[in-house]
């Protein structure tokens, strides 16, 4: 009976992740395909369409344009979210609840309304679709969730770690710069590489806001609609990849910033 | 030169509804420890924060060496505090911590060094300069804490409950050690705390508070042996306490009547009317054959031993409203349900005059 148990565990374990990582386990294994179809049967492995992907500029220039909206879009995320966050919290606003709950309301708005929603908007200010557009869609997203991380990071004890800073002399700014960004670091970092991590793999905003230069998600898609092709699965696994080394930065940041 | 170094003119604060202190005014004497004890709620914080900058008062002024400093935000004025969470700063090392406030006034990083490391020696802890916060035991983040606050030279330092989070046996060793530093630095100390062991160990000068108001304040021996309030008289040390009623008055005793009966206790000048009456537990004596003032006879309820005494909580036979509180001799003989007699020496009465 117990062994039954065991066994029945264990593979509803198996099914579960399988269910989760068969799709991008296949994905993978194709983009090491030595032939021109990502289909079975698997020849390979070969790098040959990892070389196409590298090779082709389209997808080069894309991949360059995603690395720099996201990191640009995650910074002004960040610093946006910390600011608001250590406004909450240090002082006294009226209707502060409501406004805290505005500022994540976002994060539960899907990013198709948002898009359509800045689409609209930068039409009537005159702003070009463009990879600065998209960056703005990207800091609207990331803004909540860095202002989540940050606000749910900043514990009352700081705050007489702060007054201790100003009691010996130091002006408002440097109390913020020396003090307050050095003891939040882990969960600003946080908030970064994951902001990082939406942006990198963000498309219905960048394909919305975005015409001729474009970032990678929008181009793979372009690859797609010519049909699967190994290239695909190949910048799909560099994307990939990408993706979870941000997300393991991230948690190892912010727990290891809990732990303390 | 006779302007005392702290002066706190008529302050009063709210907090909403809520009067956290009402017409405070006290001084604070160059050199001196200054203890602020009561309950919590009392105000003692409030008033720590008040001097500290941290909460500008409703009403009243605070002058800092003949200065007004009532509204002067805490990086401007003449101190610094030590938290009761010493709060220090989590990402520097003990060196860092120490030399902030130097750094934060333009002084460069050799003298500032030099100088911390200075402090830390002062405080026992020269050889941790280099460590972070979080390798230090709750005793050492307490001492960096003083030496960090101590290192810019304030003319007084403010102390909030810096000994409540250490366990009994610290406590009582950082107290001998916080009063040596104090009389090796010379600087003036305002110390809050609730535990008046704490406050007769390390006071020259004691202020016991209560609901936002000082009850008292002097000497602790003093504050003792003579508490002005009843609440003083409770609130620092233990007392036997009995309402009494002004029948006549000379000028060197005054009458009272009590449910006890009618007693004269000797008194020096004019005194105002006292409304009751409290004696310090050492001062009772139990069993017949004592001369003094007799108080009745009474049924012993508890028999607590405490190791060089023994703590006797008895009920007045004449008034079961009054409860002895009494110290007596460990190898004295007593047990719960005997009946004593009780008495004292008029001259250990205590006068209360509210």
């Amino acid at each position: 009976m117990r062994t039954l148990l065991r066994i029945a565990s264990v593979s509803y374990a198996l099914a579960i992740y399988g269910f989760i990582f068969l799709p991008v386990a296949v994905l993978v294994l194709f983009s090491l395909q030595s032939t021109a179809f990502p289909i079975p049967p698997f020849n390979g492995p070969s790098l040959r369409w990892f070389e196409a992907v590298l090779g082709d500029t389209r997808l080069t220039s894309a991949l360059v344009n995603s690395v720099v909206v996201a990191l640009l879009s995650s910074l002004a995320a960040v610093v946006f979210g910390f600011l608001a966050a250590w406004g909450f919290a240090r002082f006294t606003l009226p209707g502060s609840a409501l406004l805290r709950a505005l500022i994540t309301l976002p994060l539960m708005v899907s990013y198709l309304i948002i898009g359509m929603g800045l689409l609209v908007l930068f039409n009537a200010a005159g702003l070009p679709k463009s990879l600065l557009a998209a960056g703005i869609g990207h800091v609207v997203i990331n803004m909540p969730l860095c202002f989540a991380i940050a606000y749910s990071q900043m514990g009352d004890h700081q705050i007489n770690i702060e007054r201790a800073a100003r009691d010996l002399g130091a002006p408002e700014w440097k109390v913020l710069a020396l003090i307050t960004v050095p003891v939040m670091a882990p969960a600003l970092f946080a908030g970064f590489f994951l902001s990082m991590t939406f942006s990198w793999d963000e498309f219905v905003i960048a394909f919305l806001l975005t015409r001729f230069e474009t970032t990678l998600p929008v181009e793979i898609w372009n690859l797609l609609r010519s049909g699967l092709n190994p290239k695909t699965n190949a910048v799909g696994s560099l994307v990939f990849a990408i993706s979870i080394m941000l997300v393991v930065l991230f948690e190892v940041l912010l727990f290891r910033g809990r732990r303390k | 030169m006779s302007r005392p170094l702290v002066e706190v003119r008529s302050v009063s604060h709210r907090f909403g509804a809520h009067t956290a202190l009402a017409g405070i005014a006290m001084t604070v004497e160059a050199g001196s420890y200054t203890v602020l004890l009561g309950p919590s709620g009392s105000g003692k914080t409030t008033l720590l924060s008040i001097l500290g900058g941290f909460l500008v008062p409703s009403e009243g002024k605070v002058f800092i060496r003949g200065e007004d400093c009532t509204a002067l935000p805490p990086a401007r004025r003449p101190t610094t505090t030590v938290f009761q969470d010493y709060a220090l700063f989590p990402h520097m090392t003990v060196g860092g911590n120490v030399g902030f406030g130097m750094r934060m006034q333009g002084v460069g990083s050799a003298a500032r060094s030099e100088r911390a490391r200075a402090v830390l020696g002062l405080v026992g802890l020269a050889d941790s300069f280099d460590k972070k916060p979080h390798q230090l035991s709750g005793g050492q983040r307490q001492r960096v804490a003083l030496a960090r606050a101590l290192v810019v030279e304030p003319a007084v330092l403010l102390l909030d409950e810096p000994l409540g989070a250490l366990d009994l046996k610290l406590r009582r060793q950082m107290q001998d050690e916080l009063k040596a530093i104090q009389r090796r630095v010379g600087t003036a100390f305002v110390h809050v705390t609730h535990d008046q062991e704490e406050a007769m160990a390390l006071a020259d000068h004691c202020v016991v508070m209560n609901e936002g108001r000082i009850e008292d304040e002097g000497p602790p021996e003093r504050v003792y042996a003579r508490p002005a309030t009843r609440f003083s008289a409770s609130f620092m040390g233990e007392s036997t306490m009995l309402p009494a009623e002004v029948t006549a008055s000379t000028d060197r005793a005054i009458n009272v009547r009590t449910s006890l009966g009618d007693f004269s206790i000797p008194c020096d000048g004019a005194r105002t009317s006292p409304v009751g009456l409290a004696i310090r537990p050492e001062h009772l004596c139990l069993g017949s054959g004592r001369s003094g003032l007799p108080l009745g006879r009474a049924k012993v309820q508890d028999v607590v031993f405490q190791g060089s005494f023994k703590r006797v909580l008895a009920v007045s036979r004449v008034d079961p409203d009054i409860c002895f509180v009494a110290r007596v001799p460990p190898g004295m003989p007593v047990a719960s349900d005997e009946m004593v007699e009780v008495s004292c020496r008029p001259e250990d009465v205590i006068l209360l005059e509210r």
